[in-house]
Order: structure tokens, then sequence, then C-alpha cells
């Protein structure tokens, strides 16, 4: 078989229109992800009992189901329960909000828990308020201990929109798949998406490490 | 009128007390060294004063107020109570500088140029005007206990407590923190030091509590009571930290 690179060039337009909606399913739904998570993550490291086993319930109800499930759940059976229409795209963005809210919730949680006793009781003795100790003392560590792994997972969500190929929404890989259900062009139109998600995730890795060598990761 | 007063204290996690019935009275002025077997209650009856912990019966008073009485705001306590912890405790993520101005801002609600002002002012007195703009993590634990000494001193507190300040430090790095200790002592401040440094109990200290077994079984004048040991326990203790 001959490679036909003109064949990759020609699928270019069609897989960055997918591109563009698979950061715009990331992006919005890491940002709600982020809100869920810092959130979810409180509650478990200093809620009481209740929002603590309430945050707990829902991050393993996620943790213990595929993606793909969720998704399926939220696009079709959501609107049989509530009687209402949900398009592909919101299920989508959704989707991503609940599930990397589950995992920023232990990522937030592990944060908040890894800052030391002495630098609290250090705040504390000094007589700062509650809300001081949290937005200058714990906050800011947290959030360093917070990148590293933050970043990770919004690779794994990254790739993780390739999976709502099954509710129809036309991020990267489905539309990889129409193209080639058109050109018949498997290994050029594949390679390239490949590549594509490669650029995309390896552009995140390196913004990554520049954060976190403008900031010192205590 | 007393800067800190346990009255009828005791203090117990669980069902394991760790401070009995302690009486005591502390006036202004005062260098209290507070020494005593690991497990004695020495640690956590200095926390008490500040209400890192809280007690369990009893009454406290600091500074007029009454830590166990729960319309007693702590944070008003804390903010004439300063303390130095063993591990030093800087803020890893603020240069020496900010870490002395951060409780001047937040506490004392002065600008940033006055705090800062403060900040340098304290960093030379501790003999580290060239290391303002140090992290944490750059500094020997030495220097970092200074800062930490100048940190508490910022917010001018009525009270200085001292947690085993240089018993996490080399030998040849604890004078340095010592020396400061002594010029706070000379400035006139109320201090309470819990340490193993006997040589600061004697020469610095106007009084020593020996702890043993969550109770007080000495309290007077530290020269008087190293020189002749009153009870065997005591006699004990010191021949086994020299």
């Amino acid at each position: 078989m001959e490679f036909d690179v003109s064949a990759m060039f020609n699928a270019l337009p069609e897989l960055a229109k997918g591109a563009r909606l698979t950061l715009l399913i990331t992006f919005s739904g890491l940002l709600g992800g982020l809100v869920i998570g810092a959130v979810a993550g409180t509650a478990r490291a200093y809620g009481n009992r209740l929002v603590n086993a309430i945050a707990m319930l829902y991050i393993e109800v996620i943790r213990g189901t595929p993606i793909v499930v969720q998704v399926m759940f939220i696009y079709f059976a959501m609107p049989v329960l509530l009687d209402m229409r949900i398009d592909a795209l919101s299920s989508a963005i959704v989707a991503i909000m609940i599930n990397a809210g589950a995992y920023i919730a232990e990522i937030v949680r592990g944060a908040l828990l890894s800052i030391g006793r002495g630098h609290i009781e250090a705040g504390k003795a000094l007589g700062i308020t509650r809300v001081q100790l949290f937005k200058d003392i714990i906050g800011p560590l947290a959030f360093r201990r917070l990148v590293p792994p933050l970043g990770n997972q919004v690779i794994i969500s990254l790739k993780d929109t390739s999976l709502f190929i099954v509710i129809g929404v036309a991020e990267l890989t489905r539309q990889g798949q129409e193209v080639m259900a058109s050109s018949f062009r498997a290994v050029e139109i594949w390679t390239t998406v490949a590549l594509i998600y490669l650029a995309m995730t390896l552009s995140l890795t390196l913004l990554l490490r520049l954060l976190e060598r403008r900031m010192k990761i205590l | 009128m007393s800067m800190v007063e346990f009255d009828q204290v005791t203090k117990a996690f669980g069902a394991n007390v760790v401070l009995e019935d302690l009486n005591v009275s502390i006036d202004k002025g005062e260098i209290v060294v507070i020494v005593g077997p690991s497990g004695s209650g020495k640690s956590t009856m200095l926390r008490c004063i500040n209400a890192l912990e809280r007690i369990t019966t009893g009454a406290l008073w600091v500074d007029g107020k009454n830590v166990a009485d729960p319309t007693t705001r702590i944070r008003e306590v804390r903010q004439e109570a300063g303390m130095v912890f063993q591990q030093f405790n800087l803020f890893p993520h603020m240069t020496a500088l900010e870490n002395i101005a951060y409780g001047v801002r937040r506490v004392r609600r002065k600008s940033k140029a006055d705090a800062e002002e403060v900040a340098r002012g304290l960093l030379e007195k501790v003999g580290l005007a060239d290391r303002g703009h140090h992290y944490p993590d750059e500094l020997s634990g030495g220097q970092a206990q200074r800062v930490a000494i100048a940190r508490a001193l910022a917010i001018n507190p009525d009270l200085m407590l001292f947690d085993e300040p240089t018993s996490a430090l080399d030998p040849e790095l604890r004078h340095e923190v010592l020396k400061v200790m002594r010029d706070v002592a000379e400035a006139g401040m109320t201090m309470i030091v819990v340490t193993h440094e006997m040589s600061f109990a004697r020469d610095v200290g106007t009084r020593l509590l020996f702890m043993d077994n969550g109770r007080i079984a000495l309290d007077g004048d530290p020269r008087e009571l190293m020189r002749e040991p009153p009870i065997p326990r005591f006699a004990e203790f010191l021949a086994h930290i020299q």
C-alpha cells in the first residue's frame, strides 16, 4: 500500500473542526470540573460527616462507572427521566464536568491534607482568621501541589472526549471516522488524528512544565 | 495582675490525662523555663496557653481572658501570645521578609510598606538584614528559627511562647538562636520557654518549672534548684540531660 500524504492534507479542514470541538468540550468541561472538584475536595478534607458522605458518594459513583456509561446516561436516560432534550455537545461537556470533578476532588483533598500541621498552626498562632488562613496559607500551598496531578487530569479528560463518538458529537475522533467513511484512507486519517491528539497533549505538557518551573513546587 | 494563670487545669486526650490539676501563675516580665522528661506535658501546657490545645477542665487566664470561656475570642489571645515552634514552621511560599511582615499586615492591619519596615527592623535585630529576600528553604536551621522569632515578635505580643526552639538544630547553630532569645528577654518580654537548654534556664530564666507526669513537680529559682536539686527526680533528670 502507498502512503498518500495528500489524503492527510485533504482531511485536515474537517479534522481541525473536530479538534476545535474536542478542545471546547475539554476546557469548558474542566472549568466546571474544577469548581465541582474544589467544592467536593474541600468537603472531603474539612467537611462534617454529612457533606463528607455526600462528596464521597459522588466520587465513588463516578469513579466506579465508565465514562461511556456516564455520557450515555446523560444523553439518553436523563431526557427520559427529566422530560427534556439535552443535545450531544452539552451532554459531552456535562460528562467531562462530573467525571473530571470526581477525580479533581480527590486531587484537591490530597493537596489540602498534605499541608503540614505546623504551617497551619503557625498561621493560627498569629491570630489570623480562618478565611485568611485558607486564602493566604493553605490555599497557595495546596495549589502548588495541585498543579502536577491536575495537569495529568487535563490530559486524561482531553483523551476521554474521544469516547463521545458514541453519542455522535463531532469531536476529533468522530470527524476522523466521518472522513474515513468517504475517503477510505484508514492509515493516513488515523495517523493524522493521532498526531493532532499528540500535538494537543504535548502542548499541554509543555505548558504545565513552564507553570511548574515558574512556581516553586513546595 | 498575672499574665498567665492556670487554675485547676486538666488536659486529657481521650483517656490519656496529660495535664493534671495544674495551678500556676506567671507575672509580667518573668522568664519561665519549663523542663522535664519527654511526655511530661510541658509542650501541651505551652500549647494550651494560645489554645492550640483546648483545656479539658479548669480555667486558664491569658492577659485577662479565659481561654476556656467559649465567649473569649481566641484570635485576640493568640495575637498577644507569639509562638516559636520546634520546627520553625515558616511559611514556605513567602520570603523571610514576607513571613515577618505577614502578621503585621493581617493582624495589626498595617500597610504593606509599614509592615515591611517593621520586618526589616526585626531582621536586623536578629542579625539577618541581608537574608530578607531568601525563602525558608534557602536558610539554615538557625537562620530560619531567628526569622520565626522575628515573625512572632513582629505583631508586638505581650507574651512569647517558645516550644523547644533549639531542639531541631545542630549544636553549633543553637547559640545564635539562644542569643536572640537572650536579647528578647533583656528587652523585658514575658517569656515561657519549653527547652532542654539548662544553661539558658540558669543564665536567663527567672523561674524554673520542672514537669513530671503532667504535674508541676518543682517551681522555683533556676540557679538554686539546679545547685541543690530538692527532689531525686529532678537530680536524675539533670544528670540525664547533661
